[in-house]
């Protein structure tokens, strides 16, 4: 029980991740509404940037900026010491298309809306079986 | 210059993308002839990897200098410049056509449609010839958001359908994401020869073994592989007939592509046929799609939503081909790659030629399509002959492969679930063509007055000759698909597979 606890308390970050993706998936799958949906979207590709930013995170680890002058002496550096910046970069790049993402599918939401007049899943589903 | 062929190819598309909008400013009917061009690039370029592959074996290019595993790699070898070769001949081909059709379909939004088009060749170009994982989902990101964009713009239902897309195709991408991620939790690096170099120490691993479901998951959403195709049919039904002749081909057969790179090159054949028994789920998976593709396809009354189906369905034997993991079926596999890129190419493009004509693509409006429009119904045979694989077509000799393959592999269930849906595909394509020669579907034994002459209606010549060259390209790829098969093909398969 205990293993499991400290399990649970030191890597809350991952929990946190499960959580999150587990609550975007839910939203896209089950909620009626089309904003809901992509909302869930945006809280699925959030939980992934989490998942990432934990992988590059360290306990009592500094930011990787190496602090010694141009043709000083050699310092020795300790990894352990700084943060892996990759994962982070790389999220970068993810934040990026996630907000690309959302701003498609929004623009499509306007469409949908001026088009059905509602943003309700069964309600559109209902008007384009009426119309064939 | 020809070690800077690789970037050449994704930069030429990118940076036309970004001079359509300025150019289009200036002179809306400028933008076609650039889009053109841009895609001629490519074009010259796959074919000169090609040469420089077949010359010497596979290659790499360092970009902005930085050695692999800590700079991005773009990697050639057989398989991508394979697939690469295929994207530029369709898509400069799709493009030649896109004049008139655009004009007619989507007259106020040419200079946005045309970025669109050049961005999703340059995500599909990326996606193939990197050699960096995290690279892939970057290209991946660029294809898919631009395919939603082009799909959107179509008619009727085409943002709804674009709606569903985005979350499934998000859900595919993500899933991506986290199975790379999980992969450089464990390894330390998202360089794919490195991944392959480092991974076999490691597939008793549990993260590998949640990385691997998750790429396969991922990619196989993006595949539109059964059961995770429920976005397919009413995106490529709505898109702008273009837009379909582009995505139809291309899209399912690049994540194909990506599938047989992962589970081949960065896993070792080994994982995903005795660690997780991932290449038999994805066989059965590819029968059930070959029936249910082509059944949903028999009860369709519109020839777009038809073929979007019969996408489905070929997707199914590709996959089969891929998860029979034998010399004989991934052969299968990568001919058939190559034949739906021709052969949904050219069936797509005569759709397009309708809608232009018609106005619509419902099958009831066919009839006399023959003597309307004799040419193109011509090339329209010559793609269901290859849709059905009647010789010489290039869809004969990838399904004999996959025949050949599942009997190598001793699972007639396969064969016979081939040789059914080949059956069923005869039953929808065969009732287009009986539609389309006569005047009613039924001969009417009590007419008396001679049958009304039909004057030739012909699209314009900008529509036709790509149509006859994606009907040509069916026929010589498959006149010439032993030779493909023994130049590239047999370079591919993973030396470990049996026959």
């Amino acid at each position: 029980m205990e293993t499991l606890i400290s399990t649970f308390i030191s890597k809350y970050n991952y929990w946190g991740y499960i959580i999150l993706m587990m609550i975007g998936l839910y939203a896209m799958m089950v909620k009626n509404n089309l904003v809901k949906k992509i909302i869930g979207m945006n809280i699925f590709q959030t939980a992934i940037i989490l998942f990432y930013i934990s992988i590059g995170a360290k306990k009592g680890a500094s930011i990787p900026i190496i602090t010694h002058a141009f043709n000083a002496a050699p310092v020795s550096i300790h990894p352990a010491g700084y943060i892996n910046p990759l994962p982070h970069v790389l999220m970068l790049t993810a934040i990026v298309v996630a907000v690309a993402t959302l701003g498609v599918a929004l623009a499509v939401i306007v469409i949908i809306y001026q088009r059905y007049e509602t943003l309700e899943l069964d309600e559109i589903l209902k008007i384009r079986k009426e119309t064939g | 210059m020809a070690q800077q062929l690789p970037i050449l190819l994704v930069v030429a598309p990118l940076m036309a993308a970004f001079l359509v909008p300025i150019v289009g400013w200036w002179n809306k009917r400028l933008c076609y002839p650039l889009a053109v061009a841009a895609l001629a690039a490519p074009l010259v370029c796959t074919l000169g990897i090609l040469k420089q592959v077949m010359a010497g074996g596979g290659f790499s290019y360092h970009l902005g200098g930085w050695s692999p595993p800590w700079g991005i790699e773009y990697a050639l070898d057989y398989l991508n410049s394979f697939v690469l070769v295929i994207i530029s001949i369709v898509s400069f081909i799709v493009t030649i056509y896109s004049k008139e059709s655009v004009r007619s379909e989507l007259p106020d939004k040419i200079t946005p449609f045309y970025t669109l088009l050049l961005l999703m060749v340059t995500g599909l170009l990326g996606m193939t010839v990197s050699g960096d994982a995290f690279n892939v989902f970057v290209f991946l990101e660029i294809s898919s958001l631009s395919c939603y964009g082009l799909i959107a713009i179509g008619s009727d239902g085409a943002p709804f359908a674009t709606f569903r897309y985005i979350i499934m195709g998000t859900i595919g991408a993500s899933f991506y994401l986290l199975g790379v991620g999980y992969l450089y939790l464990v390894t330390g690096t998202l360089n794919m020869a490195d991944l392959a170099r480092l991974l076999p120490q490691l597939y008793a691993s549990r993260v590998v073994l949640t990385a691997g479901i998750f790429l396969l998951v991922g990619i196989g959403i993006k595949m539109a592989l059964f059961p995770l195709h429920a976005w397919l049919p009413g995106a490529y039904t709505y898109a702008p007939s273009t837009v379909s002749a582009m995505v139809a081909p291309l899209y399912t057969k690049v994540a194909a592509y990506l599938l047989i790179r992962i589970m081949f090159t960065v896993f070792q054949p080994a994982f995903f046929i005795e660690v997780i028994p991932a290449t038999t789920l994805l066989s059965w998976l590819a029968a059930i799609a070959m029936l249910v593709g082509s059944i949903y396809a028999i009860a369709q009354s519109d020839l777009k939503r038809m073929l979007s189906y019969s996408v489905v369905a070929q997707i199914g034997y590709i996959a089969l081909g891929i998860g029979l993991a034998n010399r004989l079926g991934l052969s299968g596999a990568l001919l058939h790659i190559l034949n739906e890129a021709f052969t949904k190419g050219c069936v797509f493009l005569v759709a397009g030629a309708i809608v232009f004509k018609l106005k619509s693509c419902r099958l009831e409006n066919f009839n006399n399509l023959y003597r309307k429009m004799p040419f193109t119904m011509s090339a329209f045979t010559i793609g269901t002959f290859s849709m059905i694989g009647i010789p010489p077509t290039s869809g004969f000799f990838s399904k004999l492969y996959l025949l050949l393959g599942s009997v190598a592999a001793g699972n007639w269930i396969f064969v016979a679930v081939l040789l059914v849906s080949t059956l069923l595909n005869v039953v929808y394509f065969f009732r287009v063509i009986q539609l389309a020669s006569f005047e009613k579907p039924m001969p009417d034994y009590a007419r008396i007055t001679p049958y009304e002459t039909v004057a030739m209606d012909e699209v314009p010549l900008s529509m036709q000759i790509p149509i006859q060259l994606m009907a040509a390209g069916i026929l010589l790829s498959g006149i010439f698909s032993s030779r493909i098969l023994s130049a590239v093909i047999v370079h591919i398969i993973p030396k470990s597979f049996t026959p």
